[in-house]
């Protein structure tokens, strides 16, 4: 198991590199980010020292080389337009995408599971073929739209919840939380089901397809064989085998809604990371984008391993091979 | 039935079970009115081809058949309850206390992510109010009688840790956990090992008859057969075309289907047929296959391979004794060779 770690480790400090380097180049080929930093009525001096004040006087091998030295140092530089440390603003923001996408997750496990057990145990139902149904919904509508249409009707319509924002927040252990308060589940509500709704749609066709898989298994057989209720069968026998795949692709799903929240952030003026990446790509403020993506490869590094350490407590088969439970 | 035995003491007595499917209109019959008749601690043997309906019966027989299937029956009595219009309910009592399973693929029917002593315990919960150290010690003593040594730490051991052969001896101590009054075995040695099955065999053999409980030992294998069974049914298409006891049913099959299965059997022919027990025997085979369940022919369903058939043979034969408690279902049986 360490062996596994620390290979993991220099797979990590692999990709990180070449993602970094991928968004050095990107971004470097977009165009300069001087013409948009700088008035337009600067002189040709005022240019060249902005230049030289930000490093991007010289050639872009040299400006990778610098970053990387920094990168070392755990420092991944200062952002061009908001003059201070790229990881300070993103750590700022990331609070709130956290929160955002934790309860969004927590939406689509806790209904997901559920709903795909039960359209996997009554499949020709007319309630298992409504979850299927509305399972299609989920996959096909496009988060934009759904999220204009549920301020549509929750915001502007009804009036009951506010249309955008994060609201009140309240500390916990220093991070600013909204799900302490009233008003902050308020706020955070329409979000995080807008958020949810495609990982909700994903979980339960994944957990149907194992269900019924699983009722299909000689084990389930023998467990109602022994005298075992229904419950007990479900419960244990069948929901315990089709957790494994939930949790590697609630990992995997986990990462890309940290990561790309975007839409439903802009949508919801929600004060996270993905709004924050939005305005730095049109800025070409590369210092922040760069910081930004390889924090999202560390999360994602992070997410895998920790997937792959359930799975071996889950699955006795992989991993140590039984001693865990 | 012409049985020996009083039906109120049978564990299992069955007439007239069926096993349906509906598909487009026509409802096709796995099983098709067969009928069967355990006494305790007998041991009953099923015969059959794959896709004869074996397993269906089995599984009907604990109420496991799932929909579409459909299970009917004249009469279904066991262990003296009548089991006919019986829901879920009363069918889990029954279930893993007084008729337990055994199933064929041990690598299948252990959870893959429980420990033996989860899937142990489990299932004298099922049943009785013990605590958990009291069940412990039940299952440890389980694994005991059924030849595991090192029982205590077998317990802690997930299915992937053990043998194919050890998967099935846990599977057996399971069946054998609450000592049901009969265990249904659908091909339990067949995935084994030669020289595991024949272990297997005896141990069965030896544990049933020490707890006196009845055995249906469903299998394709006639040597295995003749080994451990007090009587067998052959199945053949859904229907039992002949039955009864071993000895009889195998030295003088009266069934062509069973001459035949009986001449594709390696060294399954009872010795005292041949006359020259040390010239080499050649093995022939029924010409065809079984038929899939949609495709089954009118009448008798071995017809289209059978050498003796005739017109007559459209219809399909009832069960006829040919001598006391051996019947069989056909129009053209085999004369009795005179021993």
């Amino acid at each position: 198991m360490p062996f596994f770690i620390l290979r993991r480790c220099l797979q990590a400090v692999n990709v990180l590199v070449v993602m970094s380097l991928l968004v050095f180049a990107g971004v470097y080929a977009i165009g300069s980010p001087l013409d948009l930093l700088v008035d337009p009525q600067a002189t040709t001096e005022d240019l060249a020292r902005a230049a030289a004040a930000l490093g991007l006087d010289q050639p872009v091998w040299v400006q990778y080389g610098r970053f990387l030295s920094r990168a070392l140092g755990g420092d991944l530089g200062d952002s061009f337009i908001h003059g201070s440390p790229a990881i300070g603003l993103i750590l700022a923001r990331l609070p709130a995408t956290l929160e955002l996408a934790v309860v969004a997750m927590l939406i689509a496990v806790g209904l997901g599971v559920p709903l795909g057990l039960w359209a996997g145990l009554h499949p020709d139902t007319v309630g298992g073929r409504t979850i299927m149904a509305g399972s299609i919904v989920g996959f096909s509508l496009p988060t934009f739209w759904v999220g204009l249409m549920l301020i549509m009707v929750f915001s502007v319509q009804l009036g009951w919840l506010p249309a955008g924002g994060r609201g009140p927040t309240t500390e916990l252990f220093g991070l600013p939380l909204s799900v302490l308060s009233v008003e902050g589940w308020r706020h955070l509500i329409l979000p995080a089901t807008n958020l949810a709704l495609f990982k909700l749609a994903l979980i339960i066709r994944l957990t149907r397809s194992g269900t019924r898989e699983a009722l299909q298994q000689d084990y389930v057989r023998f467990a109602r064989a022994k005298g075992l209720s229904t419950g007990r069968v479900v419960g244990v026998h069948v929901l315990k085998n089709i957790l494994i795949p939930v949790v590697t692709v609630v990992g995997m799903e986990f990462g890309s809604l940290v990561a790309f929240s975007v839409v439903t952030e802009s949508i919801f003026a929600w004060p996270g990371m993905g709004k924050l990446l939005l305005d730095s790509i049109t800025q070409l403020d590369r210092p922040v984008v760069l910081a930004y993506l390889l924090l999202i490869v560390l999360l994602y590094i992070v997410i895998n391993l920790v997937v792959d350490l359930v799975y071996a407590l889950l699955d006795p088969r992989v991993g140590r091979g039984g001693s865990g439970r | 039935m012409n049985s020996v035995h009083n039906a109120a003491q049978a564990v299992l007595e069955v007439t007239g079970l069926s096993v349906g499917f509906a598909q487009r209109g026509t409802v096709l019959r796995a099983v098709d009115d067969i009928s069967l008749h355990i006494a305790p601690g007998e041991v009953l043997g099923l015969v059959g081809e794959s896709g004869s309906g074996k397993s269906m019966t089995a599984y009907s027989l604990l109420g496991l058949v799932e929909p579409p299937g459909q299970v009917s029956a004249d009469t279904f009595r066991l262990c003296g309850k009548e089991m006919r219009a019986a829901d879920e309910r009363a069918w889990r009592q029954l279930r893993g206390r007084r008729i337990a399973m055994i199933f064929q693929d041990p690598m299948m029917t252990l959870n893959p992510v429980l420990r033996i002593d989860t899937q142990m315990v489990e299932a004298i919960h099922a049943h009785r109010r013990v605590g958990r150290g009291a069940a412990l010690e039940m299952a440890a003593a389980a694994l005991q009688r059924v030849g595991i040594a090192d029982a205590p730490a077998r317990l802690h051991a997930y299915p992937h840790q053990l043998s194919g052969g050890m998967r099935q001896r846990v599977a057996i101590a399971i069946a054998l956990l609450n000592a049901p009054d009969l265990i249904v075995a659908d091909e339990p040695t067949t995935a084994l090992d030669v020289t595991i099955q024949a272990q297997i065999l005896a141990e069965m053999q030896a544990l049933c008859q020490a707890s006196g409980t009845a055995l249906l030992w469903i299998t394709h294998d006639l040597a295995v057969v003749a080994a451990l069974a007090d009587r067998v049914c052959v199945m053949y298409a859904g229907r039992i075309v002949e039955q009864g006891p071993v000895d009889q049913v195998l030295a003088q099959p009266a069934h062509p289907y069973t001459r035949g299965l009986l001449d594709s059997t390696p060294a399954a022919a009872p010795s005292q047929h041949a006359d020259n027990a040390g010239a080499t025997r050649r093995l022939s085979t029924i010409p065809g296959l079984p038929p899939a369940l949609g495709e089954r022919p009118e009448g008798c369903a071995f017809r289209p391979r059978c050498a003796r058939a005739s017109a007559a043979c459209l219809q399909v034969p009832a069960l006829v004794a040919v001598s006391p408690g051996h019947e069989v279902r056909c129009f053209h049986p085999l004369a009795r060779v005179s021993a």
